[in-house]
């Protein structure tokens, strides 16, 4: 097993390290983002996380609202949280949701209040727990103590040769160590399906992945599609990549869970895994920002991001690490890449050489280096709708 | 790394699997009637092949004759079926190629 060095994060109080600090304003509904906005802007150091959605949703679409919300609230790169709604009944929902993990967590709603008022209650608030997360100290923590969500995005065919089997070297290296790891992307895997079911811990655990697989097909894209997905799955950055079907790209995806490593269960969308420490599947669209906001919201701290033609996304409080083995997007974007992998097109890098280095990589973002999106403000936080609202 | 260095200059396109019918070009130019070198990844071989179209960085050449209907194979497994002939050395993409899928 190999040594990855010392990690430094903040414990939090319910064990769980993370490795950002942040005191979070968090919009119960698209109607709050104002005054969740505002207080951010009046109390430095904090960070708004505005987002569409929260009125009139019900049922199993709720229930994931709610379960985005409390989780990302939950993240242990969250120090301290503001919640803001509309009214109070479903605020303090996800404040006591939160409340759970024992950090600190207030909610402030507007009616009866109006924004102004609110904006003021909340930003007193904020400025506590600012001037108290500010004092927390890092300490030293164990690779066990790590959650790592991955997922790729605008992926050509060197994703498949070079980043995307990158990840999966550092997978295959890191989960001996106890290093949690998730990876998604459910309709992504549309060819590879009866492959990743085989790397299931067991066949109970491949056929939830396959009836998982098989209901996103059944529920999600048969019912809507009205071509064949021909320039979505894959996309036209997809396509210019040179990428052909989805078939191509499924089978290059699925080179970033390693060749030795089975996951050991499958979530649903931004659930929390509970099955010990291991390699887990989550139900999730293939959408960039969609994925790792539900990848955040279960609980994961960094996220490791191969692309090809050059995913430029960012997440509010879990850092986002980009690699790529596209000798053109390192020439044309680099400001985006924290890794360049190109190497491996021309035989000057192994996998295991860049799988080292990716991990030293994440390593160092563990330890507080700024990610090229943390660094150019990509912040996307976008929730997962499963239909539409009442 | 010096060792990979010293087996061979950098690839013109890569092969994952030695029963793959396409390879996949690594370089960011390669003209039609170029001779290209490619490096099947899993044997560890080195082949040559001429290319018939102007292919970008990224994108695949066929590296048998391939009928229309036939299936295109990368990674070991079946990617799409083509949908016109495809000569060895072509340039093989949406134009010609679609998913058994969707």
């Amino acid at each position: 097993m190999i040594n990855i060095g010392e990690i430094r994060g903040y414990r939090r109080e319910n064990g769980r390290i993370g490795i950002r600090n942040h005191v979070i304003i968090l919009p119960l509904d698209d109607l709050s983002n104002a005054a969740s906005e505002a207080v951010a802007n009046n109390i430095k150091g904090t960070l708004a996380l505005p987002h569409h959605y929260g009125r009139l949703q019900f049922g199993e679409d709720l229930e994931l609202h709610f379960r985005t919300l409390i989780g990302t609230g939950s993240n242990p790169n969250v120090a301290a949280c503001i919640v803001i709604g509309i009214e109070p009944g479903w605020t303090k929902r996800v404040v006591d949701g939160i409340a759970k993990t024992g950090k600190p967590v207030e909610g402030f709603s507007i009616e009866q209040n109006g924004d102004i008022n609110t904006i003021a209650a909340a930003s007193r608030k904020a400025k506590e727990y600012v001037h108290w997360a500010s004092e927390l100290q890092r300490e030293p923590c164990g690779a066990e103590d790590l959650w790592i969500s991955h997922k790729c995005g605008e992926s050509d065919t060197t994703s498949g040769i070079g980043a995307n089997p990158t990840v999966g070297n550092l997978i295959d290296k890191l989960d001996p160590l106890g290093v949690t790891n998730c990876f998604g992307e459910t309709s992504e895997l549309t060819g590879a399906e009866l492959l990743c079911r085989e790397r299931a811990v067991n066949p109970d655990i491949g056929d939830k992945f396959l009836s998982t697989w098989q209901a996103y097909m059944d529920e999600v894209i048969e019912p809507h599609k009205t071509n064949d997905l021909s320039e979505s799955q894959p996309t036209k950055g997809n396509i210019e990549g040179g990428l052909t079907t989805i078939e191509e790209k499924a089978l290059g995806n699925l080179q970033k869970i390693g060749r030795n490593t089975s996951y050991i269960d499958v979530l649903k969308p931004a659930e929390t895994p509970s099955s010990g420490r291991g390699l887990y599947f989550m139900d999730t669209s293939s959408a960039a920002a969609e994925c790792v906001t539900l990848q955040a919201a279960a609980g994961f701290v960094v996220h490791v991001f191969p692309t090809g033609q050059g995913n430029i996304i960012g997440h509010p409080i879990e850092p986002v690490i980009k690699l790529t083995a596209n000798p053109r997007t390192v020439r044309t974007m680099g400001e985006h890449v924290d890794l360049d992998v190109s190497g491996i097109l021309r035989r000057e890098m192994t996998l295991d050489e860049a799988g080292d280095l990716l991990i030293d990589m994440t390593v160092r973002t563990c330890n507080g280096r700024l990610t090229a999106a943390e660094a150019l403000g990509h912040r996307e936080f976008v929730m997962t709708k499963l239909y539409r609202s009442a | 790394m010096n060792d990979i260095q010293s087996k061979s200059s950098p690839p013109d396109f890569l092969v994952h699997d030695s029963i793959d019918s396409v390879g996949v070009v690594v370089v960011e130019y390669v003209s039609a009637g170029s001779t290209l070198t490619g490096w099947v990844m899993d044997t560890d071989e080195t082949i040559t092949l001429q290319a018939n179209d102007d292919i970008p960085l990224g994108h695949k050449i066929a590296l048998v004759e391939l009928d229309e209907g036939a299936s295109v194979i990368k990674y070991g497994h079946a990617i799409g079926r083509t949908v016109a002939p495809i000569g060895k050395g072509a340039h093989l993409h949406v134009h010609n190629t679609k998913t058994e899928k969707w």
